[in-house]
């Protein structure tokens, strides 16, 4: 056992969900008290019932996984087809990928779908380590330009064209 | 028959071209999906809810029946050429089928699994037909009570059957309750956990979560932990069986239906245990058990049919009770909500078209997807293929286009993405997924049966256990609870007699 304490945290960083549950039961327990109940309470179980019921849950909860974690208890994290648990997390990937999405949120208004689209989806190619100057571009904007298609014209579901399709 | 009349019926809607092109396109999207690694159906439906702003009900539910079964479908192929079972339900096809495509028999393993998940689908799809207007005609009149027993079992099921850990299994039902809770009160209007903001009183959409959590979680987790050398797939051929495959494979196909079907039903039933269950019975029953473990047919064919079979079982407990029992099923029931309708005894009633077209849809698809998997499996295994990097690019590019599609607004998009790190984080954590996404779906649900339930007997908590049906929910409730703990108990004892026998069995399916 190693004594350095930078270590014993990270050892034991699931600490951090429970100090978050905590957070978020101490959050649904204020906002339950706070509720205006007498006014418009309708039968013996007000709007703030359920919510208290969560929220001391939760607290129970934070408590438990905070106490399974010190006795050695930790949650397994979830393997998959391309998962490499065995690697070091690679979260500069992570982090491009929320950056792209992020830009797509802001860019969808005033460009519109395809263009955003194609973006988003290269932009997600390039942060996952493709690298094909031509492929890359000419699928995301085949990609975005057919999905736009299908739910804009095809099932109903309106996206923002943008001033790409105010042209063609 | 009330019900083969129905069932009638029910083919004529199905069997309408618009309907039957939903279900080939709904089956095609499953086998491609169920091939590709990192896609499981429950991601795949969740990304197709969109659809359901465009699509009438019955359309879409064809179409997600489709992906559900196809999904099993090409589940096992990705299992048996590449050892890498995506779904839990495809773990057990990996230990039999993979040796064998190892030894030039992947051909005879393709062509096990897909005609075992025709027969489970078919076999199992009949016992729908058979018990779901039961199981509704006995459920009809069931009050608030009643669901609220229902949902409590839903809860607990799936918080204490999945997952090694029951607390992160309730940790993980809390953050989804809590996500449900936000928005106005259902019945006094007031605002809870909106923090004053307009855009949280609409709530926070299903679709959103569901997305978020399957979709975004999963794309992001994946990234952080990218696999740079993707394992090769064994190349194959035309799957094809010989004569002696065929004698050894018939009667798995047949058993595996019965285990998969009542599994599939319970809550947090799925399909791990009785695939891997139905395993367990073929290596006893087998006259090749020397094979086990290096490519028996049996192992193959018996278990895939119980998985097929135990998608059956889901629909009868999603349909007649509303009850989730698979992340697939919850997310069906969240398109349900989407369209106002509320799956339940009532169901059958209410939507006959509806339901009954469904089913029918199902024996339809089982036929497309045999004509689809025998011939074409070399064609499906080439998607095995695909640069990683444009197949979780996809992932998130078609995740933005559902959040977009459910306001079109930009600030879902942000929502979804905060909802993405955390289902990140519950990856990260072992946090199961699953439970949050029920707790978002069936909360808000129970919290409006509960309060109708003290209303009704003026708050007194005896209103909750005053029928038959939920004692007996509850019943089974206090099983669960207890179950854990057994089963801990037989575990060890099963050890120990193990140890004392020197007896050669299996290890148990592999924890994910």
């Amino acid at each position: 056992m190693t004594t350095d304490p930078k270590s014993w945290l990270k050892d034991r960083s699931e600490l951090g969900v429970s100090a978050l549950l905590l957070l978020l039961g101490v959050l649904v327990l204020t906002d339950a008290l706070t509720l205006d109940v007498d006014v418009s309470a309708r039968g013996p179980v007000g709007p703030a019932t359920v919510p208290l019921l969560v929220g001391c849950g939760l607290l129970v909860v934070a408590v438990l996984l905070a106490v399974d974690v010190l006795h050695g208890g930790r949650g397994e994290a979830e393997g998959g087809e391309d998962v490499d648990l065995d690697a070091p997390a690679d979260w500069r990937t992570v982090l491009l990928l929320v950056g792209v999405f992020l830009g797509f949120a802001v860019l969808i208004g005033p460009l519109g779908f395809p263009v955003s689209g194609a973006l988003l989806f290269w932009g997600a190619a390039y942060a996952l380590g493709s690298r094909h100057p031509a492929r890359d571009p000419l699928i995301a904007a085949v990609l975005s330009l057919l999905t736009y298609g299908v739910f804009d014209r095809l099932l109903g579901v309106p996206l923002p064209g943008g001033p790409l399709m105010g042209v063609l | 028959m009330d019900s083969l009349t129905s069932l009638t019926d029910g083919f004529a809607t199905a069997l309408t071209p618009v309907n039957l092109l939903w279900a080939a396109l709904g089956v095609l999207l499953g086998t491609a999906i169920g091939v590709l690694p990192g896609i499981g159906p429950a991601m795949a439906v969740a990304l197709l809810l969109p659809v359901t702003y465009g699509l009438e009900p019955t359309g879409a539910f064809i179409m997600f029946a489709g992906i559900y079964y196809g999904a099993m479908f090409g589940g096992s192929t990705t299992s048996i050429l590449l050892n890498t079972p995506g779904e839990s339900a495809a773990v057990v096809a990996a230990m039999e089928g993979h040796p064998m495509a190892k030894a030039g028999r992947g051909a005879q393993a393709l062509a096990a699994a897909a005609i075992g998940h025709f027969a489970g689908g078919m076999i199992g799809t009949m016992l729908l037909v058979v018990l779901a207007p039961t199981v509704a005609a006995l459920a009809v009149d069931i009050g608030a009570p009643d669901y609220f027993a229902l949902m409590v079992l839903a809860f607990i099921a799936v918080t204490s059957v999945l997952g090694s850990s029951r607390i992160r299994g309730v940790a993980s039902l809390l953050i989804g309750l809590t996500l449900g809770l936000v928005g106005l009160d259902q019945l006094t209007g007031q605002q809870r956990l909106t923090f004053g903001s307009l855009q949280l009183a609409d709530g926070v959409d299903v679709v959103i979560v569901a997305v978020g959590l399957f979709a975004i979680g999963e794309a992001l987790w994946v990234a952080a932990h990218l696999r740079r050398t993707a394992g090769r797939p064994v190349p194959v051929g035309r799957p094809w069986l010989g004569r002696e495959d065929l004698r050894r494979t018939w009667k798995p196909w047949l058993r595996g239906p019965f285990l998969g079907f009542p599994f599939g039903a319970i809550p947090a039933g799925g399909a791990e245990i009785p695939t891997f269950l139905s395993y367990v019975t073929e290596k006893r029953l087998s006259k090749h058990r020397d094979q086990f473990g290096k490519g028996a047919i049996e192992g193959v064919a018996g278990p895939e049919s119980a998985a097929s079979a135990s998608a059956a079982g889901t629909l009868v407990s999603m349909l007649t009770l509303g009850l989730p029992t698979t992340a697939v099923a919850a997310v069906m029931l969240a398109a349900f909500q989407q369209y106002g309708i509320q799956p339940g005894p009532l169901l059958f009633e209410r939507e006959p078209e509806l339901v009954w077209g469904l089913i029918a849809s199902l024996f339809v698809g089982m036929v497309l997807l045999l004509a689809l998997n025998l011939p074409l499996a070399p064609v499906w295994a080439k998607l095995l293929r695909i640069p990683r990097p444009y197949l979780y690019a996809g992932i998130l590019f078609f995740a933005a286009v559902g959040a977009y599609a459910v306001g079109g607004e930009a600030l879902d998009l942000v929502v979804l993405l905060v909802v993405g790190l955390l289902g990140l984080g519950m990856r990260r954590y072992g946090l199961p997924v699953l439970p949050a996404v029920i707790g978002v779906i069936l909360g808000p649900a129970a919290e409006q049966q509960l309060r109708r339930a003290l209303q009704i007997s003026d708050g007194s908590v005896t209103g909750l256990v005053n029928t038959p049906f939920a004692v007996a929910v509850y019943a089974v409730v206090l099983l669960l609870l207890g179950w854990q703990p057994l089963r801990k108990a037989l575990a060890r004892r099963r050890a120990g007699a193990r140890a004392a026998e020197s007896y050669d069995d299996i290890e148990g399916p592999t924890r994910r």
